[in-house]
């Protein structure tokens, strides 16, 4: 695991006091977050911490309740969906979210046409990027579910975001596939001048590539560090597997 | 990558001199969006192109008449096509647009055909109006969110509304210059079309006519194979597929949605425009649940994601309820709700996708693989 930031250290994404209520209940409670260029970082919590309302925050799915959100220091926060991603901002989803009913190279061709450059070329690299130049002309439900992941990756960075969000990227994954999925975000945070932000409950995987590891609970930001230091927390572990388990 | 062009079934029997004219001139047209792609098919084509324009002159003038009268409404099951099959936009209320597209054809030309004697800017006006009416409706369903059954709904009760609406408009105070709307009774006497501009009017009369509506199908179904397989038509497949991915690569699948709404607003609006001047006549009933109910059998039964199964599931359906109801039968309708669950229950996907599948299957290669990445960018 790397540590420090790759970028200048700017923030490419800050959100002051960012709420989100449901009726009663406070799903992301004034939460201030910053995450600086060319990092990856990840989100982690306990089932209903915020980790999802959080993303559907920051990408435009859900509207906060109080809060601003800044995306290169632009305040991003009325922004549609569809706006925040032409301004660089990509998802890939927290459950499989492909086009069932097309071909890998449909599934690529979709992101990829949205650009300037030439559809097919960006098909090929992008494929090549997630291992699938073989695959291409496959319908997506004959592959593994690991590959369908990664096709989702690929088809996510095929727009050429600058921060890439990834809700749980190797749920339902193999060791090896969860391991290969890690190598994937690095390097595609270090050749393609990317930040990553990616929720994820596998603290092996969160070790593998997160610089710096946020934990959400209720809704608030509860710690923030090192992986080494989060996972030693007595009090991250009591609110991982309760108070019996916890320190003193 | 695979570049290679699909084995395509029977060109070996074909001059590759053939092969390559076919394919250089049919490319724009050809990919896995459409059914037939091969040099085959485009002979098919060509020899059905051939057949229809033959047609006149083996046949007695009241079939042209009656054959024409089909084709009019082709154009509406195409409007669903577009917008149901590759959109996934459920529409059941096209007849709307249809019924708008005839009324205004009508009150525009029997106003204007007495001043110009030609019926062009009332042909223009009933596909205008109707992707206006289009744009209108489809704004406050894409923009507020409304999707699935709920357009489905909305647009039913917009084209039971208009039927009823007018049918009101009995008596002479609606009556729109030299046009008199005439209530449930409907609007009679309405120009045959003619363009041109006076002293030079081509009026077509039934045989004229008969060339006109072809015409206009052919390059129709041309026009939407091509944007169905051009960047655009992937966007709107993938609206189909998944909402959510596409508006997050960056596309507002609101506009999108919208956009293929007016246009399949523009072609019902055209059709029922054909229907007026091919009839001399239209009334609120083509506005009604029975006449909003038939593109949805037709295109369902045809193949909803097939343009080929919308043009053969009007066509079919339209011949063979005529032929029942010529028969003496008060049946036809009951017919057609057989068809239509007989289709649903063996065919899911349509007649004439799954005969397309039997003929790949037959030969034994796909006619649509391998196109994926084929220059059919628009």
């Amino acid at each position: 695991m790397s540590s420090g930031t790759r970028g200048d250290g700017t923030p490419i994404l800050e959100t002051d006091g960012l709420q989100k209520t449901f009726g009663g209940l406070t799903a992301v409670d004034r939460v201030d977050y910053r995450l600086p260029r060319g990092d990856i970082q990840c989100l982690i919590g306990p089932n209903g911490a915020g980790k999802s309302t959080f993303f559907g925050l920051l990408t435009g799915k859900l509207r906060p309740t109080g809060g601003t959100i800044r995306y290169n220091g632009e305040d991003i926060t009325g922004l549609m969906p569809h706006e925040r991603v032409r301004r660089g901002i990509s998802l890939k989803f927290q459950t499989l979210n492909i086009y069932e009913e097309l071909r890998v190279s449909e599934n690529l061709r979709v992101p990829c046409q949205r650009r300037d450059e030439d559809t097919r070329t960006l098909i090929e690299e992008v494929a090549d990027l997630v291992d699938l130049t073989g695959k291409l002309d496959q319908p997506v439900d004959t592959l593994s579910y690991g590959e369908q992941q990664w096709l989702e990756i690929g088809m996510s960075i095929a727009v050429d975001p600058e921060l890439l969000l990834l809700d749980e990227p190797t749920a339902g994954m193999t060791v090896e596939e969860t391991e290969r999925t890690g190598e994937l975000i690095q390097t595609l945070v270090e050749t393609r001048d990317m930040t990553a932000l990616v929720v994820e409950h596998d603290i092996d995987f969160v070790r593998q590539i997160a610089e710096q590891v946020t934990v959400l609970h209720n809704g608030e930001v509860f710690r923030q560090g090192t992986i080494e230091d989060v996972a030693e927390d007595p009090e991250v572990k009591r609110i991982y597997l309760g108070e019996e388990y916890g320190g003193d | 990558m695979s570049e290679k062009k699909p084995t395509l079934p029977g060109n070996e029997f074909l001059p590759s001199i053939v092969v390559d004219g076919l394919d250089r001139v049919f490319a724009p047209f050809n990919g896995p969006n459409t059914i037939g792609n091969s040099p085959i098919f485009w002979i098919a084509f060509l020899l059905v192109a051939l057949v229809a324009l033959a047609y006149p002159a083996v046949t007695t003038p009241f079939r042209v008449l009656n054959t024409t009268g089909y084709v009019v409404w082709i154009f509406l099951a195409l409007s669903l096509t577009l917008i149901w099959g590759y959109t996934g936009i459920f529409s059941f209320g096209q007849t709307a647009f249809f019924g708008l597209g005839g009324y205004t054809f009508g009150v525009v030309a029997k106003n204007l055909v007495q001043v110009t004697g030609a019926t062009n800017l009332a042909l223009l006006a009933a596909v205008v109006l109707p992707a206006v009416f289009a744009v209108v409706v489809g704004y406050f369903m894409f923009y507020g969110r409304v999707s699935g059954v709920y357009v489905a709904i909305i647009t039913l009760a917009v084209t039971l509304i208009l039927e009823l609406l007018f049918g009101r408009t009995a008596g002479p105070q609606y009556t729109i210059g030299a046009a008199e709307l005439g209530g449930f009774n409907g609007m009679t006497n309405i120009p045959s079309l003619a363009f041109g501009i006076e002293p030079v009017l081509v009026e077509l009369d039934p045989v004229p006519m008969y060339y006109f509506v072809v015409g206009l199908l052919i390059a129709g179904y041309l026009a939407l194979r091509y944007v169905v397989n051009s960047n655009y038509g992937y966007v709107l497949i993938a609206v189909r597929e998944n909402e959510a991915r596409t508006e997050m690569f960056g596309y507002d699948i609101r506009k999108i949605k919208l956009q293929a709404f007016a246009i399949g607003g523009a072609m019902a609006g055209l059709s029922g425009a054909l229907f007026a001047s091919w009839n001399n006549f239209i009334s609120p009933p083509v506005m009604g649940i029975v006449t909003a109910a038939l593109p949805v059998i037709w295109v369902t039964v045809g193949g909803r994601q097939t343009i080929l199964g919308a043009i053969f599931g009007a066509l079919g359906l339209q011949f063979l309820d005529s032929e029942l109801a010529a028969a003496g039968s008060e049946f036809s309708v009951v017919a057609l709700g057989v068809i239509l669950l007989g289709v649903i229950l063996y065919f899911s996907d349509g007649v004439v996708p799954a005969i397309a599948s039997r003929i790949e299957d037959r030969i034994g290669s796909s006619p649509d693989e391998s196109v994926v990445l084929e220059e059919s960018d628009a």
